[in-house]
């Protein structure tokens, strides 16, 4: 299908699309790297009045240090993130999950802070800010904030963004030597949504893991995390009785709704899978502990 | 009136294009319907299907996912232009000798999609092939053969190469 008429304009700023966004109100739309808008323009899901492309504002694309961590520019490009081989040496958790978000075609286009911002529930980004404890840092007319991860996703396709705001960068601190991470997920085709995925993150010590944030992606209307799981495995040597009573406790933790793809009961079982997968791989990677 | 159009000038195939599009029209649309050039195809016209792959700056995109008006100042190279300029003739050649196509309908958005990532992964093995074509459908093949035909032609860049 096409798209309706709407108006576009590129901005040449960021302080220039933030006002055309306090003009214009609820009819405008930012549009990025538009791999998740102009599909639903195209389907008539979403509709604009005008569209204000931010996609030029090479400010907004960067990828750097940020005390123990790093900062990463809304713009930047899914294949940004797969190419830089001191972001994915630094925080391989991205490197991972960069590789199941859609296609090579779609990650030539497509933006970190676009995906971010849709806030698809069965997306892999989000649910890695989740583990990564990140702050989206938004840009609005009134100045800078920070959200941490955890308040800013608050459901489907929802944010804890105001209108008229830009999310303009994330931070994510802590990237330290003890960190490891995991990343697995099923869907049923590379690149699909997934059905069923997790995120892990945590400190090595004396080979188990301790801080452990597991995010859940695809099994509720948000990424979730999952403490009563993350409870039963700190500081615990992953062993089968340990992991046993950690799939246990995720009962406590998740809900999953069913839907054509799977049903509840059904993505309740694969996160227990990918459960054991991500963590084998947080505990293999870097070495051992 | 929304809608406004807009000028725009870019590089097709190594020439000067200018024109006047609406804001809502896609790259693909205009590359088809305002330029002519047919080779590159709609499917699903919502970034599923990769049929409509083209260049945008040195770069494989969904240009149904692209709006012209986007391409405004850029390079956009399409089947037409790969064609012509021989870069993938030995692609082509191996997927009609494996018959990597019947319809041919997906062929133009997954040649342009195996050049990318014979560029990127030179020696790449059958699973990554998978990986990276699986954004591009094919209802005729059932894949092997193009997976056959990529391979192959790696293979022979990496003996021609030696």
């Amino acid at each position: 299908m096409k798209a309706a008429a709407f108006d576009y304009v590129r901005a040449d700023s960021l302080g220039q699309a933030l006002q055309l966004l306090a003009e214009r109100g609820d009819g405008a739309r930012l549009l990025a790297g538009g791999q998740s808008l102009v599909p639903a323009l195209n389907l008539r899901l979403a509709a604009a009045d005008l569209l204000v492309d931010i996609s030029g504002l090479e400010g907004l694309r960067f990828i750097e240090p940020h005390g123990d961590g790093v900062r990463i520019g809304a713009l930047t490009r899914h294949a940004d993130i797969a190419r830089s081989a001191w972001l994915v040496e630094r925080c391989p958790l991205l490197g991972a999950a960069i590789a199941h978000v859609a296609h090579p075609a779609i990650r030539n286009r497509g933006t970190f802070g676009g995906s971010l911002a849709q806030a698809d529930p069965a997306a892999e980004l989000p649910a890695c800010m989740l583990a990564l404890d990140a702050s989206i840092v938004a840009a609005g007319p009134s100045g800078e904030r920070r959200i941490r991860a955890i308040d800013f996703f608050t459901g489907v396709y929802e944010t804890a963004l105001r209108p008229g705001e830009v999310l303009t960068s994330v931070e994510i601190a802590n990237l330290n030597e003890q960190r490891r991470f995991g990343f697995a997920e099923l869907a049923r085709r590379r690149g699909d949504f997934a059905i069923a995925g997790l995120a892990v993150a945590g400190d090595a010590r004396n080979g188990a893991l301790s801080g452990l944030r597991l995010a859940f992606f695809g099994v509720a209307d948000r990424p979730v995390l999952a403490p009563a799981c993350a409870a039963a495995l700190e500081g615990r040597a992953v062993t089968p009785t340990t992991l046993e009573a950690a799939r246990a406790a995720l009962d406590d933790d998740l809900d999953p709704a069913g839907d054509a793809h799977a049903t509840g009961a059904m993505r309740k079982h694969l996160a227990g899978v990918l459960l054991e997968r991500a963590l084998a791989e947080a505990l293999r990677s870097r070495g051992s502990a | 009136m929304t809608g406004k159009r807009i000028a725009i000038r870019l590089v097709v195939n190594g020439e000067n294009v200018a024109a006047d599009v609406a804001p809502r029209q896609h790259l693909a649309d205009f590359l088809r319907e305002t330029l002519g050039l047919t080779g590159t195809h709609i499917g699903c016209e919502h970034g599923v299907c990769g049929a409509c792959g083209v260049r945008l700056e040195g770069l494989v995109v969904r240009s149904c996912l692209t709006l012209a008006v986007q391409a405004d100042g850029a390079r956009v190279e399409t089947i037409e232009g790969v064609s012509d300029s021989g870069e993938i003739a030995d692609l082509q050649s191996a997927f009609e000798a494996r018959n990597a196509l019947q319809c041919g309908y997906c062929t133009p958005g997954m040649l342009l999609s195996a050049q990318e990532l014979l560029t990127l992964h030179p020696q790449p093995d059958r699973e990554t092939i998978r990986d990276y074509l699986s954004g591009n459908y094919c209802r005729c093949t059932g894949y092997q053969a193009i997976v056959d035909a990529v391979e192959a032609t790696a293979a022979a860049r990496a003996g021609a190469s030696r």
